[in-house]
C-alpha cells in the first residue's frame, strides 16, 4: 500500500513539473519571439532614416540639371521629414509616396545624358533603390517574425499560455503595393 | 515546422552525423591500434587527431576555402549593386550581413562558408555580377544565404574534413596491411574475439571512405534542394533562382577555374561539371540542375 501510495504521488510531482517545465519554456520562447519582432520593427526604422538621408544628396546632384522638375524637388524634400516621425504606418505612407516621386525622378533623369552619366548619380541611384529593396526586405522580416509569435500565440496548447500571459498577437504589416516587391528602377 | 525549428533540427542532424563519423573513425583507429599493438593508442590517436583537425577547420576553414578560390574582397565602390543586394537579404533573413567576396571568374557560380551565420562569408564570380541580372543575382545571393542561416555552411564544413579524415585513416590502415610486416604477432587480445574485431575493422577501412563520402554527396544534394526553396521563401521570388540556373545550365564554359575537388561541393552549382556528360548519380555534389529548376518553377 505504502508503495503504490509512493508511486502515484511521484506521478504526480512529475507530472506538475512536467507542466511547470512547459511553461517556462513556452512563456521564454514567447518572450523571445516577442524581442524578435520588435527587433524586426527597428530594422524598418533604420532603413527609412537611411533613405531621409540619402534624400538632400540626391536633390543635390539633380538640381543643377533638372530646371523644369524643380517641384517635384521641393515636393520630396518635403515629404522626407515625414519618413522619420509619425507613428510606422504614416511612416511607411511617406516611404510609399517618396518611392513613386524617386520613380518620377530617375524616369525624367533619362532626358538628362549628362546627369545620367555622372558617378554620382549612378551611386546614389543605386543606393536608393538599395535602400528602397531593403526597407521591403526588413517588412518582410517583420511579418516572416510575426507569423511566428502569432502561431505560438493561436496554436494549442501554447495559446493557453500565452491567454494566462495575457500575450497579444500582432499586426501584419500592410503596404499598397503588397509585400512582394519594391517599384524597381530599373532603365 | 517553422524556420527556427527548422535551424535545431539541421543543428541536431548535424551533430548526430558528427558522431557517426567520430564513431566510424574511432573504430578505425581501434582496430588499427590493435593490429599495432596497442588498441587504445590508436583509439586514442584517432579521436586526437579527429578533433584538433575538426577544430583547425571550424576556426579557419573559410579562411583555407577562400584563399584556395583566390577570392578578394567586394569593394563597395566596385560592385555597390552587389553589397547592397547581399545587404537587403541579409536583413530578410536575420542574420548579420556576412563578408563579400568575389572571384575573378567569367564563369557564374556562387559559394557561402564559414562556421555561423556571424562568421560567414559569400562568395560569387564576376561572371555572375556582370551576366546576372538583378532578380537572378538576388536568387543566388538569396539560396547562399540560405546556408548561411540553415547553418549548412558549418554542416558541411565538419562533414568534409571528417570525409577526408576517415578516408586518411582507411589509407594507412590498409596500406600497413599490405605493406606491413605481415601483421604482428604479439597483438592484445588476439584470440577469437581479436581477430574478428581485425576482420571488420579491414571491412570497414574499406568500406567507410565510400559510405562517408556517399553520405557527404547525399546530405549536400539534400541541403541544395533545401536551399533553393529557402532562398526563393527569402526573395520571395523563385524566378529569379531559376532563370540563374538556366543560365547557368546554358553556358558553354561554366567551369571555375579556381575550383577544385576540395570545393567544388560548396558551389550553387557544380563549377566542374563538364554539361555534355550529364551524369547524375550518387556521386554527384549536386542534384540535377534541371531537377532543381523544374522544382523551383513548381513554387
Amino acid at each position: 500500500m505504502v508503495l503504490i501510495a509512493n508511486v502515484i504521488l511521484w506521478s504526480i510531482v512529475g507530472i506538475l513539473a512536467l507542466i511547470v517545465l512547459y511553461i517556462v519554456i513556452t512563456f521564454n520562447s514567447m518572450i523571445m519571439l516577442r524581442n524578435r519582432v520588435d527587433n524586426a520593427w527597428s530594422q524598418i526604422d533604420v532603413q527609412l532614416k537611411r533613405r531621409y538621408d540619402l534624400i538632400p544628396n540626391l536633390v543635390n546632384t539633380v538640381k543643377g540639371y533638372m530646371k523644369h522638375e524643380r517641384g517635384t524637388l521641393t515636393e520630396i524634400t518635403k515629404m522626407r521629414s515625414s519618413l522619420i516621425s509619425g507613428s510606422m504606418s504614416q511612416k511607411s505612407k511617406a516611404s510609399d509616396a517618396i518611392s513613386n516621386v524617386l520613380k518620377t525622378i530617375f524616369a525624367v533623369a533619362e532626358n538628362y545624358p549628362k546627369l545620367e552619366a555622372s558617378e554620382n548619380f549612378k551611386m546614389l541611384q543605386e543606393e536608393l533603390s538599395g535602400t528602397e529593396s531593403k526597407i521591403a526586405f526588413s517588412r518582410q522580416f517583420y511579418n516572416d517574425n510575426i507569423m511566428v509569435l502569432n502561431n505560438k500565440i493561436q496554436q494549442f496548447p501554447s495559446n493557453i499560455i500565452a491567454n494566462m500571459l495575457s500575450f497579444k498577437e500582432r499586426e501584419f504589416f500592410q503596404t499598397a503595393e503588397g509585400e512582394k516587391k519594391p517599384v524597381k528602377v530599373e532603365f | 515546422m517553422n524556420l527556427y525549428e527548422h535551424i535545431s533540427l539541421n543543428k541536431r542532424k548535424s551533430i548526430l552525423l558528427i558522431t557517426f563519423f567520430f564513431i566510424i573513425i574511432g573504430f578505425l583507429g581501434y582496430a588499427f591500434g590493435l593490429y599495432l599493438g596497442d588498441a587504445f593508442i590508436g583509439l586514442g590517436f584517432a579521436i586526437i587527431f579527429s578533433t584538433i583537425m575538426t577544430l583547425i577547420s571550424f576556426y579557419s576553414g573559410d579562411k583555407l576555402i577562400l584563399g584556395m578560390s583566390s577570392a578578394v574582397l567586394a569593394d563597395r565602390k566596385k560592385y555597390p549593386h552587389l553589397v547592397n543586394t547581399v545587404e537587403g537579404l541579409a536583413i530578410a533573413a536575420g542574420i548579420p550581413t556576412p563578408k563579400i567576396y568575389v572571384i575573378n571568374d567569367s564563369a557564374i557560380n556562387a559559394f557561402a562558408t564559414g562556421r555561423d551565420p556571424k562568421h560567414a562569408s559569400v562568395t560569387v564570380t564576376t561572371g555572375a555580377i556582370q551576366r546576372l541580372k538583378r532578380d537572378e543575382l538576388e536568387g543566388v545571393i538569396a539560396h547562399e544565404l540560405a546556408h548561411v542561416r540553415n547553418y549548412d555552411i558549418r554542416m558541411m564544413m565538419f562533414v568534409v574534413v571528417l570525409v577526408g579524415i576517415i578516408a586518411l585513416l582507411s589509407d594507412f590502415f590498409l596500406r600497413s596491411m599490405i605493406y606491413g610486416r605481415g601483421g604482428r604477432r604479439d597483438m592484445k587480445g588476439s584470440g577469437i574475439i581479436g581477430i574478428i574485431i581485425m576482420l571488420i575493422g579491414l571491412v570497414l577501412a574499406i568500406l567507410a571512405p565510400l559510405i562517408a563520402q556517399l553520405i557527404k554527396l547525399a546530405v549536400n544534394r539534400q541541403r541544395e534542394f533545401l536551399a533553393d526553396s529557402d532562398g526563393a521563401l527569402l526573395s520571395r521570388n523563385p524566378d529569379g533562382l531559376a532563370n540563374a540556373l538556366k543560365k547557368i545550365k546554358n553556358d558553354k564554359e561554366p567551369l571555375v577555374e579556381a575550383a577544385n575537388k576540395a570545393t567544388a561541393h560548396l558551389f550553387i552549382e557544380n563549377p566542374l561539371r563538364n554539361f555534355k556528360s550529364r551524369v547524375n548519380n550518387l556521386f554527384s555534389t549536386h542534384p540535377d540542375i534541371t531537377e532543381r529548376i523544374k522544382r523551383l518553377e513548381s513554387l
